[in-house]
């Protein structure tokens, strides 16, 4: 009895320490630091209310299995355009209100004041991000520029990196054997054109090194692992700028979306997470998250000024994905497309990657 | 002549001895099982179970039967409908449901379960859920005219087996069968995985064994026939690996063997590799193979010691002595008598590779992975019933060689250190 | 083996070619165990030995990776050292979090395993257990079944074992639960699991220390007069102790390394050693794992020289010789 005694309180006291307000998942490393510096510590410095931030490859994943489960631990989460798209669909998010959401600082309800499509019935945009791919600039001594060099192993030897996932790798082995980035998707959506992308992939695929976690592309770059590889644009620009690493970004072909910021039913802090939400996506959060990483804020009144690098020089314009010339030949990522295909694609991914 | 003996004797107190003895017996037995009693009934509520429930989820999916109550009541009615000609009364529960579907928003969920059969339905779902209330008898050729895809026999045969909440679906798809417009058939060849999956990790750990076998082989005869004090010392070389941290080994081997690693450092220092040509060593099958060799050697050398040490050796001596060489001494003496520890180290060994899951997940790369990796990739995804039928095929194969090893070995021979 | 004095050349060949053999399966057992040592004390961020190490001067190596372990996740980590900061680290450090959640599952999920393991392996040793193969076989089966079925079985089941927490049952074990009452996302989750993953270690070991026991001790302490309880404490507990110790061991060490589960069942808050370090090789592997790993291939002697130095004096204590 007293041993039962001794174990209850002494899991009572661990228990209960350990609880925090409010959690918010999201992408961890570069991004992760970055959403902590510009959201999570000045959310809790203004409200007192006690956040932490937790990790995951792709959170869309574990948000649905919680909420299917009926287990939710994480009260805001970061997922992609597609993803909040479909599991709203499926009722797995609560729906945001927009006009909750706090208007422009230059006064523009925030309806406005958002890119269109920035918001949609369960999420809300934290950034614009890209895929893009990147390589070091000591190991070329004229470098890649167009979206079929990536593809070129003889003009460029080396291995590749690239995702794990049928998602973004696709468009990209498209456009590199040169479909134009209006007509990928159209392409796509045909069996030949499945196929096509598939054996475009085939061509590389003994030289590639395939990524799960944003923090290991920059990572097998630094460490000579591969001499080229795709990347979340922003992991690539921390990574040059925090690191002084000697990468270049290749912007020929890049496939942008919105990352939205999402609240999963059922979470144990519903009203902290909505107030997050409100105060991360607001004019001044949207800001702060660009100062630290180069993905764009999707409101108008965030880029009214110049936004300058949290380094105190570096002019971020020119780095974010929607910088006009770095969207020559930039494709956005169809949310209608994957939606649809999200499952039957991967699936043959994998059985592709297995062969 | 002794059962009439014991009928004959009694107890002090007048009780056939027979009785008092039998009595007696269910009494000490009834303790002995007592007292395994707690830890049978723990062993049951947080593993036997938690097992059983993922077996009946292979079987169970209510993301269709449960949100579309007209078109299931509708198929318990007409179970031998033409699935390439529904009637309309199919179609005028079809719109039915759909109307209730967008009004309870419970489309994605219908349309993900009916997606795992037929692939590429999801928005076919959401849109005509959207289209639904505005539709007009007749229902068929309203709802065909919306999108030509609702008349696929595929689709209707989905639905159909959909609609009962309890399905072998899952181990259809399992075993790479596809559902078609003339029901399920074996699906393409870009597209199977699962079996090749399975005969893969079985042939790998098949090779994985028999590495195994090799090297522990001559090492546990060594170990065997060194006297103890030196023996006890190599043991620790053996011991170390087995008690150190799984993710530390992992960890080390993708430390020695990747492309900027240990190992191509060395070879590129020696000039036996040019810097271009590195070596792929990780991240791919051999990188897997390597590392789950380190892991599981030990299982095998501590069996094999444990026969070794107590062959005498005498025998080899003995046949030496009668003119053996000393190959046919060690094929016909000395080999059959390890048999035991040979059989007991394999299958060890063999079932633990069958069902790996951290090390090739983390140095397997593309093509190292193996059908753990593919049931942990479900879960993530939430085909959760797919996962647990892939896992249960998996338990199958791992029961019937647990079974082969207690019949061969016995359960209670396990040992370490 | 010594080579006898009649070998012939082929056989003199053939037996250094068998030591050599011996020799290098040795090498590849301990040295990728013994390289993260070194390793681990890197200047640089790579996983290689850089030019300065080889040439052994101190200035290639550092400690850096271990500051590491103490710096990340702590705010305050360019500081002073004072009290406050090494609190501080004690309290927010990522890894010594992970450390304390991982001894304290470990704990726990040892006593749970070792006291019902025990329990079990005196009834199981009991000549007249009825279904004693079908028993054994079942508490074994947690070591046989792949980890990957457990896992996913417990992610479906743990996460439907819950109580109201507003419940009587609620109120009492509503701390040990998760925020919603389920064993899924709990410390008890986690607890109970690792607990019947080191089930069969405590079973195995323990029968195998009670089937050397000889049970003419029992009788012998019975008809001296001693009670069962007596007997017990004074006579079958003092013998099977190096067992059941050494057991509990192999529990703890189960636990220590266990991530499958902890993936699958456990939340946020429940972020072990094993779990951090399986994210940290996924992710950017920086030596900061090769320090970690350090840490625990000292841990590891420890308990394998422990479980050496039991395992001889059981033997001792019940008088058998040689191994």
């Amino acid at each position: 009895m007293k041993k039962i005694l001794i174990l209850s309180t002494a899991l009572t006291g661990l228990a209960s320490a350990a609880h925090a307000d409010l959690t918010v998942m999201s992408w961890g490393g570069a991004y992760g630091e970055a959403q902590t510096e510009a959201f999570v510590k000045p959310f809790m410095a203004t409200t007192g209310i006690k956040t932490i931030m937790v990790d995951s490859d792709n959170p869309a994943t574990p948000v649905k299995a919680m909420v299917e489960s009926g287990n939710v631990t994480v009260d805001v989460a970061n997922i992609e355009y597609a993803d909040a798209i479909r599991l709203c669909d499926e009722g797995v998010l609560e729906p945001i209100d927009i006009a909750t959401l706090p208007a422009g600082a230059d006064g523009t309800p925030a309806a406005d004041d958002f890119l269109p499509g920035a918001v949609t019935e369960c999420a809300v945009s934290t950034d614009i991000w890209s895929n893009v791919f990147a390589y070091d600039t000591t190991k070329f001594a004229e470098g890649p520029t167009k979206v079929a060099d990536f593809f070129d192993l003889e003009k460029f030897p080396g291995k590749r990196g690239l995702k794990k996932g049928a998602k973004a790798v696709l468009e990209l082995a498209l456009m590199g054997d040169g479909v134009p980035a209006s007509e990928v998707y159209a392409v796509l959506s045909t069996p030949e054109g499945v196929d096509r992308a598939f054996a475009k992939l085939d061509t590389i695929k003994k030289d590639v090194v395939w990524w799960e976690a944003g923090s290991q592309a920059p990572q097998l770059l630094a460490d000579g692992e591969v001499a080229m590889t795709t990347a979340y644009n922003g992991r690539i620009f921390a990574a040059a700028m925090n690191e002084g690493k000697p990468f270049q970004i290749v912007w020929d072909g890049q496939i942008y979306e919105n990352e939205m910021f999402v609240v999963p039913k059922g979470a144990p802090n519903k009203e902290d997470a909505m107030k997050f939400i409100a105060f991360s996506t607001s004019t001044e959060g949207l800001r702060a998250s660009a100062q630290q990483i180069s993905y764009g804020p999707a409101r108008k009144s965030s880029m009214a000024t110049e936004i300058i690098f949290k380094d105190g020089k570096t002019v971020m314009a020119p780095h974010l994905p929607t910088a006009p010339e770095n969207m020559t030949n930039a494709l956005e990522t169809s949310s209608e497309f994957w939606v649809d295909h999200d499952a039957e694609l991967n699936e043959r991914f994998q059985a592709w990657l297995s062969q | 002549m002794a059962e009439d003996a014991t009928t004959l004797l009694k107890t002090a107190d007048g009780r056939p001895l027979k009785a008092a003895l039998a009595t007696a017996q269910a009494r000490s037995r009834r303790r002995a099982f007592l007292l395994v009693l707690p830890l049978l009934a723990f062993v049951l509520l947080t593993f036997l179970i938690p097992i059983g429930y993922m077996l009946k989820r292979s079987f169970e999916h209510d993301g269709f039967s449960a949100n579309a109550p007209a078109l299931v009541q509708w198929f318990a009615e007409n179970p031998g409908f033409d699935p390439a000609n529904p009637p309309e009364a199919a179609f005028a529960a079809l719109v039915q449901d759909l109307a209730k579907m967008q009004a309870d928003k419970t489309t994605g969920m219908v349309g993900t379960r009916i997606n795992y059969t037929v692939p590429g339905t999801i928005s076919l779902f959401k849109s005509g859920a959207r289209a639904a209330k505005d539709l007009a008898p007749p229902y068929k050729e309203a709802l065909l005219a919306e999108d030509a895809k609702w008349g696929q026999p595929a689709l209707w045969r989905g639905m159909y087996d959909a609609s009962s909440t309890y399905t072998g679906d899952f181990y259809q798809v399992a075993v790479d069968r596809k559902l078609t417009d003339d029901g399920w058939a074996r699906g393409g060849d870009k597209e199977r995985i699962y079996v090749y999956l399975f005969v893969k990790t079985f042939l790998v750990s098949a090779l994985i064994t028999v590495i195994c076998l090799l090297l522990a082989f001559p090492v546990s005869h060594l170990l065997a026939t060194l006297p103890m004090a030196k023996s006890s010392l190599l043991m620790i070389l053996v011991l170390l690996p087995f008690w150190t941290s799984l993710l530390v080994r992992t960890t080390a081997w993708i430390a020695l063997l990747q492309e900027q690693g240990v190992v191509n450092n060395m070879l590129v220092a020696l000039g036996l590799v040019s810097d271009g040509n590195r070596l792929s060593m990780m991240y791919n099958m051999t990188g897997t193979i390597v590392a789950m060799t380190h892991v599981l050697l030990p299982f095998m050398i501590l069996p094999l010691y444990s026969v070794m040490r107590v062959i005498p050796p005498s025998y080899a001596r003995a046949a030496r002595s009668l003119g053996a060489t000393s190959w046919t001494t060690f094929r016909r003496v000395y080999l059959p008598q390890t048999l035991p520890g040979i059989a007991a180290g394999s299958l060890l060994v063999f079932i633990l590779a069958v069902g790996y899951y951290i090390t090739p997940a983390l140095v397997g790369g593309a093509d190292g992975q193996l059908i753990s990796n593919l049931v942990s990739f479900h879960m993530t995804k939430s085909n959760w019933s797919l996962a647990a039928a892939l896992a249960a095929l998996l338990l199958v194969a791992i029961l019937v060689l647990y079974w082969v090893y207690d019949r061969l070995v016995g359960i209670d021979r396990l040992k370490f250190g | 083996m010594a080579l006898p004095t009649y070998a012939s050349p082929l056989e003199r060949v053939w037996y250094y070619t068998y030591l050599t053999i011996c020799v290098l399966v040795f090498l590849f057992l301990i040295l990728p165990v013994l390289i993260v040592i070194p390793l681990s004390f890197n200047l640089e961020p790579y996983f290689s030995f850089t030019e300065k190490m080889l040439a052994l001067d101190p200035d290639g190596y550092s400690l850096r990776w271990y500051d590491t372990l103490l710096t990340l996740g702590h705010p305050t980590a360019d500081a002073p050292r004072d009290n406050a900061w090494w609190w501080s680290a004690w309290e927010n450090a990522t890894w010594v979090k992970a450390a304390k959640n991982s001894l304290w599952v470990g704990l726990w999920a040892t006593v749970l395993a070792t006291t019902l393991g025990t329990i079990a392996a005196l009834g199981l040793s009991r000549p007249e257990m009825p279904y004693r193969r079908l028993i054994m076989a079942i508490l074994i089966s947690p070591m046989i079944v792949p980890i990957i079925i457990i896992a996913v079985g417990m992610s479906f089941f743990y996460a439907k074992a819950c109580v109201a927490p507003d419940s009587a049952v609620g109120m009492i074990t509503g701390t040990f639960l998760s925020t919603k009452g389920c064993l899924a996302n709990s410390y008890l989750g986690v607890i109970v699991a690792h607990a019947v993953l080191g089930i069969p270690f405590v079973i195995i070991t323990v029968t195998a220390t009670l089937s050397g026991f000889d049970q003419s001790l029992i009788r012998a302490a019975h008809s001296l007069g001693a009670n069962p309880r007596v007997t017990f404490f004074k006579v079958v507990a003092p013998l099977i102790l190096p067992g059941v110790i050494s057991g509990a061991l192999f529990a703890f060490g189960t636990s220590f390394d266990e991530v499958v589960a902890v993936l699958f069942i456990a939340g946020p808050e429940q972020q072990t050693i094993p779990r951090q370090m399986f994210n940290g090789i996924r992710e950017a592997i920086s030596p900061a794992i090769l320090a970690v790993a350090t840490i625990l291939v000292i841990f590891s002697v420890a308990l394998l020289t422990v479980v050496e130095l039991l395992r001889r004096r059981s033997d001792r204590l019940r008088g058998v010789t040689g191994r």
